[in-house]
Formats: structure tokens, C-alpha cells, sequence
């Protein structure tokens, strides 16, 4: 071992060579390789784990992002007083409108100089779906709009979504009925003139899901407030019943046959399969209790099932690392068993508990499987919103049962809402995520 | 019940009463038997201290003065336990109340993550002490001023009690102990962690604190048992092996074993 360092010190004792620090022995050397080996290792894991998430960031932002936005045709439209009595007095009043829309589509063509074109109510028809009803509910519910410029937004059909975005190719959309050659020929103009143009699409994100045949009119919004209240029943059971169990558990309960038992089986629960739950759910709160199929109230049971182990081993965790000379010291100066609980070791355990609660949370809202079994899936509402906006017991879908049914649609326009839908779902756990930092910190600042 | 004047009559030693008085205690941790039959009276307005080597029983019986074993799930005690004539372990008795009579101070210094105000005042206000702020104002000042860290700790009463150094801590943790007015204070090596410093201002303290309370120490210092107590319990494999004044204790004990631990031969 002394030998490399033998040339440079010399020894002043021929019998015992002093070590020199200076030089690194061979021990040593070898034992920094590992290290700096080590730390390569966990660098090369870091990188392919970001590497990961950009590439799924990267593909969900790409292909999600276009169902925010829809094409949509601004075109400003001025009915006079006369023009809507002639209309309503006509027998196919919204063909009449329709008319009127197609007159002004064609003097805007004209006006931006790309008039080449001819626009026939049939194209328009196809383009863009019935716009008649729409105007003529708008001047219906708005006569005094009458006489004066109006702009009207109409949403083009999900095909000229996809064409335009280059998503369809005019050759494969030439095999296909839904749209000819020269309406193609009219979206090119309407482009170029500037009135087709890409806005966001605020029904995706607070809309309801539609048909299977109209994949532009699918939102959201109504499985985001299913999702809502399913986290809601979740929140206000899993948590009181959670806390108070570990509690329970932790601090009062005997160790003893009956409570090993209870602990390994929670740990157990926790790895049971979602669908378990859901079957179970499905046998206890549908058809034994009688509960509403497809309500965000069972939803929200079968996932209440689903959390509590969750949470309950994390309480009992960050209940387990409060130093237990803090309960003695409450003890000692008199305190009962459930004011050293609750004065000085729940505040303790309080950051843990939260972010346990919330990643218990963010679990159930991400989970699939069971709300399939409880019939909380493909749901078209009808109503909206009144009729979801109202309650715990009317069937709703959620956020990621409405992103399966949309990913097992045959149309691939849906493909792209799913992405959507996943953007959103993903904001909602980021946010939760967010909240459970910032709770951490708020409560880890009281020492 | 038991006849408690008969008791106090018989164990009189000089001029001070029996505070607290043990007979025939054993503890078990589970099959483990941790102190043998051992019975002792403590006197009021004195400083006891609790010597022995490690393990061999000294905190368990401590713990048996306010029934902190009661927290443990496996110990199992027998005998009896008496503070004022009183059977502590009476089916009657509630341990919280206990323990707002007989306060201890722990190994380890350990305040509660809170204000050193909220320290102090957290006893007195579970036991309904003080009527109102000022009243609560008033014992946590006095407790800090018996604790001897008041001048220390006046400017800063908001600040956390764990941001204080080690021996402030413990001092603080004196001052928890005694502001909810106990009669008994137990103390289990609160020197342990502190430095020569902090030590001799603590044991000044328990020096003060015997004109009021009947104070029982634990120590595995010699000296420390010898400048603070006024008796001297010498336990040895659970048993209480002799248990004298602490000057006879030092210049002339009885037992073997016990000349053999204080000359440091054994332990
Ligand atoms: N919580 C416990 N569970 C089980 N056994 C225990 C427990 N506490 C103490 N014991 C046992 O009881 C015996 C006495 O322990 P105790 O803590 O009273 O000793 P001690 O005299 O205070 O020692 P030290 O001077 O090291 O603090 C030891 O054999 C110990 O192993
Ligand atoms: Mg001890």
C-alpha cells in the first residue's frame, strides 16, 4: 500500500514508511471510482426518466392541444326588420336563413377577391352543418340585434378540422361522401379570404359528450363536474374516516393478534386490483343497497374504498414520525391520551396526512376501471347543465371514463378529443399536486 | 383503603413528612421482571436521587411514580404506590391527574414544537389554572423565573422552545414541569445532555426547587447525586439494594454493592 507513495517521501524511518496523504493509495482510488460510478448511474436514470417525460409531454401536448380549437367561420351578417319577416313567413324557415348566410359567405368571397368560387347551400351544408337554426334562434331570442351588423361564429365540421390541420388528405376525403372535391375548393377560399379561421374551442372544456357521429361537438365539461363530485364524496369520507382509523391505530389501539391482523390487511387492500372495487360496487351499492347506476355518488363510494388504504397508511407513517418524546412530554404535564393527539401530534403529522390525502385523491380521479363497472361511462347527457349540475344522483360520466369511451370510438376524430381530454385530466392533478406542496410548506413552517 | 396516618406515623424520618411511599413494587416488561420488590418512602421537600448502573430499573421505577408505564403496552406493575396516603394506582384514580400532581422532567430535553409562551402555558391552561391572559401571563413568568431562563427567554417568548440550546431547552422543560403546580417532580438524568454549565445551573435549580416540591432525581453521576440530594436510593439488578442519606450513603454505605458502584468497580 505504502509503495506508491515511497518515491515521493522519503522515509525518514526505514522501518515504518509514514503514509503521505497527498498521494491517493489504491484503496482509496478504487473506492472513489465506485462512488463517482454510482453517481453516474443516477444520473443516466434521472436522464432517461426526463427524457420520458419530455417525449410523453411532447406527444400529449401534440396531439391533444387541436382539440382546444375548432375552425370556425366569422362572418358578419346584417338582417333587416324585413328580411326576418320574410324569413318567418316562409315554410322552411331555416332553409331561409340559411340562404341569407350563404348570400353573405358568397359577398365576402367576392369582397376579398377570391369570389372564383361558387358557395351552393348544399356545400355550405356540408362544411358547416345547419347554420340556418342557429341564426334563427339568435335573432329570435335577439330582435333588437335586427338592423345592425352581427358576427357569427359557425363551427366548420370536425372533417374540415382535420383537413385544414392536415390530419385528412384530399384524396381520402375524395373516397369518402361527407365532403366533394369543390367543397374543398370553398374551405381553400373561406382560408384565404380569412374567414375560416382556428378559435378556441370553449365547448371542449365545458361541453358534453356528443353522439358518436359528431365528434366537434364532444366536450367535457360534464365528466369534469362528475369527476367533481365524485372527489367530493371521496374527500368528505375517506378523509375523517382515514384519519380517525389511524388514529386509532397508531395511538389507542392494544398491540395485539386482532389489531397485526386489521394492519396487514389494510397494507393488503392497498394492493388490490381497481376493478375489485368496482365489481364490488357494483354488487354492494347498485344492486344490493339500491343506489342509482352511473351516479357520482356510488362512484364516489367505490373510490372512498379505494383511498382509504391509501390513507391510511400514510397517516400512520407520518403519525409514526412524531418523535414520541413529544407525547411523553404532553403526557408528563398532564395532558389525556387525546389532547397529546390532538394538541401536539396531529399538528406534527399534518403535512404527511395532507399529502397523502391529496396523492389518494389524485388516484382516484385518475382511475378507470372501476367507474366501468358501475355504468359511469358513455354517457350523453341531455339537459346539460342542468341536469348534471344538479347532483350526486343523476348519472354523469368522469374524466377519464369519458377519455376511454372516446379512445374506443371507432371515428379517429374522437382520437384527438381523448388527447384533449387527457390534457385536462393531467391540469386537474398537476393542480392537486401544486396544492399539496403548497399545504406541506404552509404547515412545515410552524417548526 | 389503606389506613394513611398509620403510615405516616411509622415512617417518619426526622422532621419532614412522607410524601411518597412504595411497598413491595414489582414491574414486569412482559416476562421480563424489572424491579423486584422494592419498597421505599420518599420525603417531602427533599431531593432523592436515584443511582445505579444501566438497566437496572431506575427509570421504570420513576415511571411508576406518575404512571408513564401506564403508556407502555406490555409493562404490568404490583405493589402499591402511595403519594399522600393515597393509592395512585386506585381504580378511582385518573393518571391525567395525576400527572398535573407529580410533573417530570425527561432524559432528553423535549419541548413542544410551539412558542416558548405556548411551552409553558400549555399545562396550566389544560388544567384550567388561569381564569384569563393576564393570570396565564403571570404563571408562565413565574414558572420561567423558577425554571431560572427567564431573563434569557423574556424578549423572545414568541420564538420556537426547540430553537433553544440544549440546556435551555431542559431548563424550559423545568419550567413546563412546574408551572402546572405539581407537588412531586420527578427527573429522569436531566443533565444528560447538558453541558458543565448547564448542569450546574440546573442542579441550583433543583436546589431551589426542594423548598417547594419533593423532588426525585436519577443520575449516573456520583457527584452530581452527591452535591443535589439530600437521600440516596442505590438500585442494583431491579432491586433497591440500600436507600439512606446521601452522606451515609457516600462515606459509609452497608452494602458491598453499593461500595463497589460508588468506588466505580461495578456498573
Ligand atoms: N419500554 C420497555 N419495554 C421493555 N423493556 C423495557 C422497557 N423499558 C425498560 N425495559 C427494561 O427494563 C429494565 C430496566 O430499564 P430502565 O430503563 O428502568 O433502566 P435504567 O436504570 O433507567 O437504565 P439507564 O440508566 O440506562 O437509563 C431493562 O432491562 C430494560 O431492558
Ligand atoms: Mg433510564
Amino acid at each position: 500500500m505504502t509503495d506508491a507513495t515511497a518515491g515521493a517521501t522519503p522515509a525518514v524511518d526505514p522501518g515504518r514508511k509514514s503514509k503521505s496523504i497527498i498521494t491517493t493509495d489504491d484503496n482509496t482510488r478504487r473506492r472513489n471510482r465506485a462512488e463517482k460510478r454510482f453517481q453516474y448511474y443516477g444520473i443516466a436514470a434521472i436522464g432517461v426518466g426526463v427524457f420520458f417525460l419530455l417525449a410523453l409531454t411532447f406527444s400529449i401536448l401534440r396531439s391533444g392541444l387541436p382539440a382546444f380549437t375548432e375552425t370556425a367561420v366569422s362572418l358578419e351578417i346584417n338582417l333587416s326588420q324585413e328580411q326576418f319577416d320574410e324569413a318567418e313567413s316562409k315554410l322552411l324557415k331555416t332553409g331561409a336563413y340559411e340562404q341569407l348566410f350563404v348570400q353573405a359567405l358568397q359577398q365576402q368571397l367576392n369582397a376579398e377577391g377570391e369570389g372564383d368560387v361558387e358557395v351552393e347551400e348544399d356545400a355550405v351544408g356540408r362544411i358547416m352543418g345547419n347554420v340556418g337554426s342557429e341564426i334563427r334562434e339568435f335573432y329570435l331570442a335577439n330582435q333588437d340585434q335586427l338592423g345592425e351588423p352581427v358576427t357569427f361564429n359557425v363551427p366548420a365540421s370536425s372533417r374540415v378540422d382535420r383537413y385544414l390541420n392536415g390530419g385528412l388528405s384530399r384524396e381520402s376525403l375524395a373516397e369518402s361522401k361527407f365532403l366533394t372535391p369543390e367543397d374543398l375548393d370553398i374551405v381553400d377560399r373561406l382560408v384565404e379570404a380569412g374567414t375560416l379561421t382556428n378559435v378556441i374551442d370553449w365547448d371542449f372544456i365545458t361541453g358534453t359528450d356528443s353522439g358518436v357521429d359528431n365528434p366537434g361537438g364532444a366536450g367535457l365539461g360534464a365528466s369534469v363536474i362528475g369527476s367533481f363530485f365524485m372527489m367530493l364524496v371521496v374527500l368528505v369520507l375517506s378523509l375523517p374516516i382515514g384519519v380517525a382509523a389511524s388514529i386509532y391505530l397508531e395511538e389507542f389501539a392494544p398491540q395485539n393478534k386482532l389489531t397485526d391482523f386489521i394492519e396487514v390487511n389494510i397494507s393488503n387492500l392497498a394492493a388490490v386490483p381497481s376493478i375489485v372495487y368496482g365489481i364490488l360496487g357494483l354488487a354492494v351499492f347498485i344492486q344490493f343497497a339500491g343506489l342509482p347506476q352511473s351516479a357520482p355518488l356510488v362512484g364516489g363510494l367505490v373510490l372512498t374504498l379505494m383511498t382509504l388504504p391509501t390513507i391510511i397508511i400514510s397517516t400512520r407513517a407520518s403519525l409514526k414520525s412524531v418523535p414520541p418524546s413529544i407525547r411523553s412530554a404532553a403526557l408528563g404535564v398532564g395532558a389525556s391520551k387525546m389532547q397529546s393527539v390532538f394538541h401536539h401530534v396531529l399538528p406534527l403529522a399534518m403535512p404527511g396526512i395532507l399529502t397523502g390525502t391529496i396523492i389518494g385523491l389524485a388516484q382516484a380521479l385518475g382511475e378507470t376501471a372501476p367507474l366501468l363497472l358501475i355504468g359511469m361511462v358513455g354517457y350523453v347527457a341531455r339537459g346539460y347543465p342542468d341536469g348534471i349540475v344538479s347532483g350526486l344522483m343523476d348519472p354523469n360520466s368522469a374524466m377519464p371514463a369519458q377519455i376511454y369511451t372516446w379512445a374506443a370510438r371507432s371515428d379517429p376524430a374522437f382520437y384527438e378529443k381523448a388527447w384533449g381530454g387527457i390534457i385536462i385530466l393531467l391540469v386537474f392533478l398537476l393542480a392537486m399536486n401544486a396544492l399539496a406542496i403548497i399545504l406541506r410548506r404552509k404547515f412545515e413552517r410552524r417548526w | 383503603m389503606y389506613d394513611a396516618d398509620h403510615n405516616r406515623t411509622e415512617n417518619r424520618v426526622g422532621q419532614t413528612d412522607i410524601k411518597i411511599s412504595a411497598k413491595d413494587v414489582q414491574v414486569y416488561y412482559g416476562t421480563n421482571h424489572a424491579i423486584k420488590d422494592v419498597s421505599v418512602d420518599i420525603q417531602d421537600k427533599t431531593v432523592t436521587a436515584f443511582i445505579g448502573p444501566s438497566g437496572c430499573g431506575k427509570s421504570t421505577f420513576l415511571r411508576c411514580i406518575n404512571r408513564m408505564n401506564d403508556t407502555i403496552d406490555i409493562a404490568r406493575m404490583e405493589g402499591l404506590i402511595e403519594i399522600d396516603g393515597e393509592n395512585i394506582y386506585d381504580k378511582r384514580v385518573d393518571p391525567v391527574q395525576l400527572r398535573a400532581k407529580v410533573g417530570m422532567v425527561f432524559q432528553k430535553p423535549n419541548p413542544f414544537p410551539k412558542s416558548i409562551y405556548d411551552n409553558v402555558a400549555y399545562g396550566p391552561k389544560i388544567h384550567g389554572l388561569a381564569k384569563n391572559k393576564a393570570e396565564l401571563d403571570e404563571i408562565v413568568e413565574t414558572a420561567l423565573r423558577r425554571g431560572a431562563i427567564w431573563d434569557e427567554v423574556k424578549d423572545r417568548l414568541d420564538a420556537p422552545g426547540t430553537g433553544l440550546s440544549g440546556g435551555q431547552q431542559q431548563r424550559l422543560c423545568i419550567a413546563r414541569a412546574v408551572a402546572t403546580e405539581p407537588e412531586v417532580l420527578l427527573m429522569d438524568e436531566p443533565c444528560s445532555a447538558l453541558d458543565p454549565i448547564a448542569t450546574s445551573q440546573v442542579e441550583e435549580l433543583i436546589d431551589e426547587l426542594k423548598q417547594n416540591y419533593s423532588v426525585v432525581i436519577v443520575t449516573h453521576s456520583m457527584q452530581q447525586a452527591a452535591r443535589v440530594s439530600q437521600k440516596t436510593a442505590f438500585f442494583h439488578l431491579g432491586n433497591l439494594v440500600e436507600y439512606d442519606d446521601t452522606e451515609k450513603i457516600f462515606t459509609n454505605p452497608q452494602d458491598s454493592r453499593t461500595e463497589s458502584y460508588i468506588t466505580g468497580r461495578i456498573g
